[in-house]
């Protein structure tokens, strides 16, 4: 099998794993147990919390630990919307944010919430002149990711944050594409909130952390006991813990020399891609964008069935989130970025990992060339059939 | 390498979350769809063109008709594997039956003899239905109109 969906999930990394052994085994002690056993548990969560912040420049007490991105997304845009609803009701997010974002969004506005989605451009980059026109005094907070799960196109960040802090107003970025893939210095980035999610990153599933800056008003979203400082009740998850420090740690050491192996496959994958197929299109590549992550769109065919197209042929990719996958609906993503329906329908991403190798890819353009051309065959759908 | 994964599946096919599973008649008739093609246009008595308002798949299709009888059927589609797999049986279905019988297929027919299809995928079997009525209507048009001829 030849896995090309990192974005969707990873597996599991051997360093990982043994890291996370023990409290799998031996040290299954609950961390708020009044004796040494739970203190040997507590420990373990503490040591983590503080590796993570190191990884990721913050301070330990910035870290607060949950059970998914989705969960950390949630607890960041409805913890600030349920502590600051007070002092106002509007929230700017953009049009390319994950469903996790853009669906908490949805909810919070039948809560009485007032949403903008600010719109991207043909690269499928948010513009920060949209930004400053929009907020009010009645903006509480600012949802923008740091790069799109479906493209890779990196956000300004920075710049957004600028203009956030200037105007008083807290700003949230979802970087759980990021981690690992760029240099996330999270008191350097100027954003109040963001996630890490420990299985894009060679972790296990169903942990993640979201960072909150000192002094971020936030309410909880799940109520209960007094774990992390009251804002997440639950027994930690106190392997997936250990597991998500072993995981940042790894991403944050092999980022440079991982990143770079990475740009220079996805190239070739891209240089291959274009030379075989025509009518292809590479949505957001002259934007800049994380190393790993291609998105293509092929005219005259559809997305799923180039992917399970691939699949029959052992390669398994997808065509935009692992998390619309089978909505009759195009990517919202490529649709704010002007690319037709028709068009955003024939596309797929391809996201590689630590396991990709140079073979993978020049199956993969094979294999790609090859399926494209039969559903072509089988098209009701011609487009032009000059050579590009 | 399919049937490795599918085990894992056993029967809860598409019974909750997102899950694409198709069963092996399906992915067969996606990876050797039946009569994909164009007919002539001087052997052509009917064609049918129809989208499917819910996900943007296209059909088109082409029948040759001889003694009421459809003698040669061809499609083409643009659409998912459910929308190439229900295409190619419908057309499977519809070749050397009467136009009344042809007409009579319904979407439950072309998923059955497909051996099921998952939930929210049943709409594209009307793609194939929605094409053959139209080319039937459109061949009955052609012979009302060459009939009104001297």
């Amino acid at each position: 099998m030849i896995y090309l969906d990192h974005n969707a999930t990873t597996p599991l990394h051997p360093r990982v794993f043994e890291a996370m052994l023990p409290y799998l085994r031996e040290r299954w002690g609950n961390p708020s147990s009044p004796y040494r056993f739970g203190n040997q548990a507590r420990a373990a969560v503490e040591r983590s919390r503080r590796r993570i912040a190191e990884c990721l420049s913050c301070s330990p007490t910035e870290i607060l630990f949950c059970s998914s991105g989705t969960e950390a997304d949630n607890l960041a845009l409805r913890g600030v919307a349920h502590a600051l609803g007070a002092r106002g009701n509007h929230i700017v997010t953009t049009a390319i944010e994950h469903h996790a974002v853009l669906n908490t969004c949805k909810a919070l506005e039948s809560e009485g919430f007032r949403i903008t989605y600010l719109p991207v451009n043909e690269d499928g980059i948010v513009q920060i002149e949209t930004l400053a026109s929009v907020l009010d005094d009645q903006t509480i907070l600012v949802s923008v990711m740091h790069a799109n799960n479906e493209t890779g196109v990196i956000q300004p960040i920075k710049e957004i944050a600028d203009i956030a802090r200037k105007r008083g107003v807290l700003l949230h970025s979802d970087t759980v594409q990021t981690v690992g893939k760029l240099n996330v210095q999270l008191a350097d980035l100027g954003v109040d909130l963001a996630p890490v999610s420990a299985h894009k990153i060679y972790g296990p599933k169903g942990i993640a952390a979201l960072y909150v800056r000192e002094g971020t008003p936030l309410a909880p979203v799940i109520t209960g006991g007094a774990q992390e400082g009251g804002l997440r009740a639950g027994t930690e998850n106190v392997a997936g813990i250990v597991g998500l420090a072993e995981a940042v740690a790894l991403a944050v050491e092999h980022r440079e020399t991982e990143g770079k192996r990475l740009a220079i496959l996805r190239d070739r994958l891209e240089k291959g891609v274009r030379e075989s197929i025509r009518e292809v299109r590479i949505n957001g590549a002259r934007a800049p964008r994380v190393p790993n992550t291609s998105n293509m769109s092929f005219s005259g065919v559809d997305g799923e069935s180039i992917v399970l197209g691939l699949d029959l042929c052992g390669i398994c990719l997808s065509t935009g989130s692992a998390c619309s996958t089978g909505d009759p609906e195009p990517s919202h993503v490529l649709m704010a970025m002007g690319i037709n329906a028709r068009e955003a329908q024939g596309s797929i991403r391809i996201s590689l990992g630590r396991d990709t190798e140079r073979d993978d890819i020049d199956a993969t353009v094979q294999a790609l060339a090859a399926t494209v051309e039969r559903l072509r065959a089988v098209s009701s759908i011609q487009g032009s059939t000059e050579p590009q | 390498m399919v049937d490795q994964f599918n085990d894992d599946f056993g029967d809860l096919e598409a019974s909750f979350g997102p899950i694409l599973y198709y069963n092996e008649i399906v992915i067969e008739h996606f990876t050797h769809p039946r009569n994909v093609g164009e007919l002539d246009e001087s052997e052509t008595d009917g064609f049918g063109l129809v989208g499917d308002p819910f996900c943007g798949d296209q059909m088109k299709l082409w029948i040759a008709v001889g003694k009421d009888k459809i003698t040669k059927i061809a499609f083409k589609s643009f659409g998912c594997p459910g929308a190439i797999a229900t295409s190619s049986m419908l057309t499977a279905l519809a070749e050397g039956k009467t136009i009344e019988e042809a007409r009579r297929i319904t979407d439950d027919d072309v998923i059955e003899a497909l051996g099921g299809i998952p939930e929210r995928k049943r709409h594209c079997s009307l793609l194939g239905v929605r094409a053959l009525h139209a080319a039937i209507d459109d061949w009955e048009r052609r012979r009302a109109g060459s009939a009104d001829q001297p």
